[in-house]
């Protein structure tokens, strides 16, 4: 058994220590939000936060997590209750398929927790190692705006 | 007509009206198909097959359509929620199934407000009016007097009825007319407002929102072990081990179709990896040689088809202009890998598939069990966007495969990242030239357009379309491929330039034969046709000593072309804007297909000699589709094709040896990182209420590498023929020259 805390909950799962994380909490915990994309740390579907850190989960055994806190965008809040950067998204309708939403939302979290006014080239070299198909790249960039200080001010 | 006399007749005998089950109907099958209703009514005429209301009041809409993360689901609920005067909420919509909805073929081409938005649009407005003169005659009043709202008809005298009362006890349906009386433009408001989708908070927090996301009781984790190369043959394959693990439940082999079923996910990764190591296999160089790609595709077999010919005199001692064009293959490479999921239950198969096409596939899954259609029930659930004919059918197809090794087990495949890049099918590589020969004014007098392609569709209908149909020991030929005819067609898309040239001769080079797999990929030939009869616009403009917007409308009659180029050059301010070193400006115009929305752009690129990068400052569009239904969505779809088309053009080639495909993962398919992509998108709308819905999304494909290439000449002075303009080959073009 090996114990993480997940959003703010603790867990005991049992699977392989070698399991990347990204199949603990998609397949043990039934969690949605981190998605596979490559499962080679090259698109950023599966980014999730460790303690304040943004990481591919698809590279990271469930084992070398330890004591870090594992947050999910599952983490920030419901469709019913989204949190504020998750409500920024939907009012800057910043998804056109979404696959890569909850990757880049949670790399947005993390450069917000960081840095609460990031200039734009901030935020694209931050996003950079996340991949969005669908081209939705303009208001992912005026979402996490909104959601940042300078957005708000 | 039958269908309307038969109802008037109803209505003279009974009174009674519309329609509709509490139970879900599965007849929502094409009898009596009629031409001349509108949209996919034709298909599908009957209303109940498209609007069911139960005696509660509770609406169901259904649309043989697919969310795709268009924003298709919002934008039928809007033009439904507004025609029938009920609150968005309060409907429920179900979209491609083949047990419930009706068949609309593919969600593709651009054509799902066309088709299903204007069929539920009808279907909306008669289902209101059928039950305001229901209404009517319970109340002893006329039509005219009903108001109605919320979902209930309101008389003067303060009497009211509910939509479920109107319909309860009655089990009916009736066909469509070919005419409704829908709520006029200036009175709407739902349709054409930005609503917001409806898909999108379950997007953005974890909610179940993709067929990967799907988790039934008992379910089990599949994978693929695919051949190494297209024309690999399996020699021998050691599963003994693999099948000994003990998470493991099953191997399946069947000729060089290869799968293992396991309880869990990685441990199912883990032992595809293991059979994969196990597995020995003979390959042989069947790929064209890259090197000479284009020269090897013109050496194939061509049918030829001129789709365009008007003869006019050639002008004594015209300027002439050649010029050839050339993309590579390029990929869907959606961000999600293809997944679905499939049971086999008491002799019947129910696929959960992101396929653009639930009836195709069922069909072609049909042909791929050896059961009849009925045992095989396709159900769309979302996917990564798929931009074309991607992975979705061919994973449904082994999840189905699986599934019948494993009755009663819900079976999920997903593929891994390498099989979704190496074994989608590509989008086409293509070779155009044009030739034109102008006028002592610099008007253009006589042009000739050549396009070499292979099919654009090889998509289901067929378990030879399948990737595991042609992999199975039984395999299944596939189809012989066939050109998609004008006037939407495929290679040829957007072939025929919408410019008023006198003299035109267009032909479409079909090569039947596939060097790699290849089939829809968003805008199909369009993106080819356009990206050469624009940049060959600009050529010409260069030759004749024009302005690029002033040379166009010069060609152009068509009067919302000549708008929306009007727009988008004012809105980027094109004859005040200012050169500044090491950038440049450009334009670029189509209409997909010739028939479907309208794009122009103009846009503005700074170009980095030494780095070879070309970075897009800035971008205007301006956009006609007919009749809005939901302005933010449709801005969204543009500037998703921008920068989808940006990155097509800047870096994107499929990369193989004579073997097999090298492109395997990002890294050897880069794609857009956030730092390249445009600095700004500015989108413009031309709305026109009462006009037919025209289908945008594939609009910006085209015009956006043309574009791209004409402000790269504007910046350097040189002229890029062939895509994709990657830094590599700008720097190897800019040493040489
Ligand atoms: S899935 Fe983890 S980086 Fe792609
Ligand atoms: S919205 Fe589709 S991949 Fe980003």
């Amino acid at each position: 058994m090996i114990t993480l805390k997940v959003n703010g909950r603790e867990v005991s799962v049992d699977a392989d220590p070698a399991t990347p994380l990204l199949y603990v909490l998609r397949d043990h915990l039934k969690l949605n939000g981190a998605k596979f994309g490559c499962g080679l740390g090259q698109c950023g579907a599966c980014t999730v936060m460790l303690d304040s850190e943004a990481v591919f989960s698809c590279v990271v055994p469930v084992s070398a997590v330890g004591k870090r806190a594992v947050k999910t965008v599952e983490g920030l809040g419901t469709p019913e209750n989204p949190g504020p950067l998750q409500q920024a998204f939907i009012e800057e309708q910043a998804a056109q398929c979404g696959y890569c939403i909850a990757g880049m939302i949670m790399r947005a979290q993390a450069l917000l927790e960081r840095s609460p006014s990031p200039t734009e080239d901030d935020i694209r070299a931050a996003l950079a190692p996340n991949l969005c198909r669908c081209g939705t790249h303009m208001r992912i960039l005026r979402a996490v705006k909104r959601a940042s200080d300078k957005g708000s001010a | 007509m039958i269908a309307r006399e038969s109802r008037r007749r109803f209505l003279r005998e009974t009174g009674a009206l519309v329609a509709f089950f509490s139970l879900p109907c599965p007849r929502a099958q094409s009898q009596g198909a009629s031409k001349a209703l509108p949209g996919s009514l034709k298909g599908s005429p009957y209303l109940d097959a498209w609007i069911r209301i139960d005696r509660e009041g509770k609406v169901t809409l259904f649309t043989g359509k697919a969310e795709l993360g268009q924003g298709i689901k919002t934008a039928l609920l809007q033009l439904a929620a507004e025609e029938l005067a009920v609150p968005l909420e309060r409907i429920e919509l179900v979209t491609a199934d083949t047990a419930l909805t009706p068949n609309e073929g593919y969600t593709s081409g651009s054509r799902s407000m066309q088709d299903s938005g204007t069929a539920i649009r009808h279907a909306a407005a008669q289902v209101r009016a059928l039950l305001v003169a229901q209404a009517a005659q319970r109340l002893g009043v006329s039509a005219e007097s009903l108001s109605v709202s919320m979902g209930s008809i309101h008389a003067l005298d303060g009497r009211t009825l509910q939509y479920g009362e109107l319909v309860a006890g009655q089990v009916l349906h009736v066909q469509a007319e070919e005419r409704s009386a829908f709520v006029e433009p200036g009175k709407r408001v739902i349709a054409g407002k930005s609503l917001r989708r409806v898909d999108i908070p379950a997007k953005v927090a974890g909610g179940v929102a993709y067929v990967h996301d799907l988790r039934f009781p008992g379910m089990v984790h599949a994978r693929i072990v695919r051949p190494p190369s297209a024309s690999a043959t399996l020699v021998a394959l050691d599963a003994s081990e693999v099948e000994r693990m003990p998470t493991v439940l099953k191997v399946v082999r069947d000729g060089r179709f290869i799968g293992v079923i396991a309880e869990r996910e990685y441990e199912c990764i883990r032992a595809a990896r293991s059979l994969a190591a196990r597995a020995k296999w003979e390959e042989s160089a069947s790929l064209p040689p890259r090197a000479h790609l284009y020269d090897a595709l013109l050496r194939l077999p061509a049918e030829d088809h001129v789709i365009a010919e008007s003869a006019a005199a050639s002008p004594a001692g015209g300027k002439q202009v050649r010029a050839e064009y050339r993309r590579p293959y390029q990929m869907h490479a959606a961000i999600g890998p293809s997944c679905a999921v499939a049971e086999l239950k008491d002799g019947k198969y129910t696929v959960w598939t992101h396929s653009q096409g639930v009836y195709p596939l069922r069909d072609a899954l049909a042909e791929l069990l050896a059961v009849p259609k009925e045992a095989v029930r396709c159900i769309h659930a979302e996917g990564s966007g798929c931009y074309g004919h991607n992975g979705a059918d061919d994973v449904a197809a082994d999840a189905a495969l699986l599934a019948r090794s494993l009755p009663g087990r819900p079976v999920r495949v997903q593929w891994m990242r390498e099989d979704e890049h190496a074994w989608e099918p590509f989008g086409a590589a293509m070779v155009s030239r044009a030739n034109a020969v102008l006028d002592a004014s610099g008007t253009v007098a006589q042009f000739e357009y050549e396009v070499w392609s292979n099919t654009h569709s090889t998509r289901p209908g067929k378990a030879g379309n399948l990737l595991a149909g042609l992999h199975v020991a039984k395999s299944f030929e596939p189809p012989a491929p066939r050109p998609i005819p004008q006037p939407e067609g495929g290679g040829d898309r957007n072939a025929i330039p919408l410019y008023a040239f006198p003299g035109v001769r267009v032909v479409h080079r079909f090569i039947p034969q596939m060097p790699l797999r290849v089939s829809a990929l968003r805008g199909l030939g369009a993106y080819m046709n356009v990206f050469s009869l624009e940049s060959f616009m600009d050529e010409l403009t260069l030759a004749a000593g024009a302005d690029p917007v002033e040379y166009r409308l010069r060609h152009l009659r068509d009067a919302r072309g000549r708008e929306v180029i009007r727009l988008a050059a004012e809105k980027f301010g094109w004859s005040t804007w200012q050169r500044r070193p090491r950038a440049g400006r450009g334009f670029a115009f189509a209409r997909y297909k010739n028939l479907a929305g309208y794009l122009a752009l103009a846009m503005e690129v700074e170009v980095g000699r030494d780095t070879g990068a070309v970075q897009i400052s800035r971008v205007v569009a301006a956009a006609d589709s007919g009749e809005i239904v939901n302005p933010d969505g449709l801005r969204n779809q543009i500037e998703g094709g921008i920068v989808q088309s940006a990155s097509w053009t800047l870096s994107e080639e499929v990369a193989f040896d004579d073997t097999r495909i090298t492109s395997r993962d990002w890294a050897a398919y880069p794609i857009l990182r956030f730092p390249a992509v445009p600095r700004s998108i500015e989108v413009h709308l031309v709305d026109r209420p009462g006009q037919p819905f025209l289908g945008t999304g594939e609009v910006a494909q085209g015009p956006t590498a043309a574009c791209i290439a004409n402000a790269l000449a504007d910046a350097t002075g040189m002229r890029v023929r062939e895509l994709p303009f990657s830094p590599p080959r700008l720097r190897r073009l800019f040493a040489a020259g």
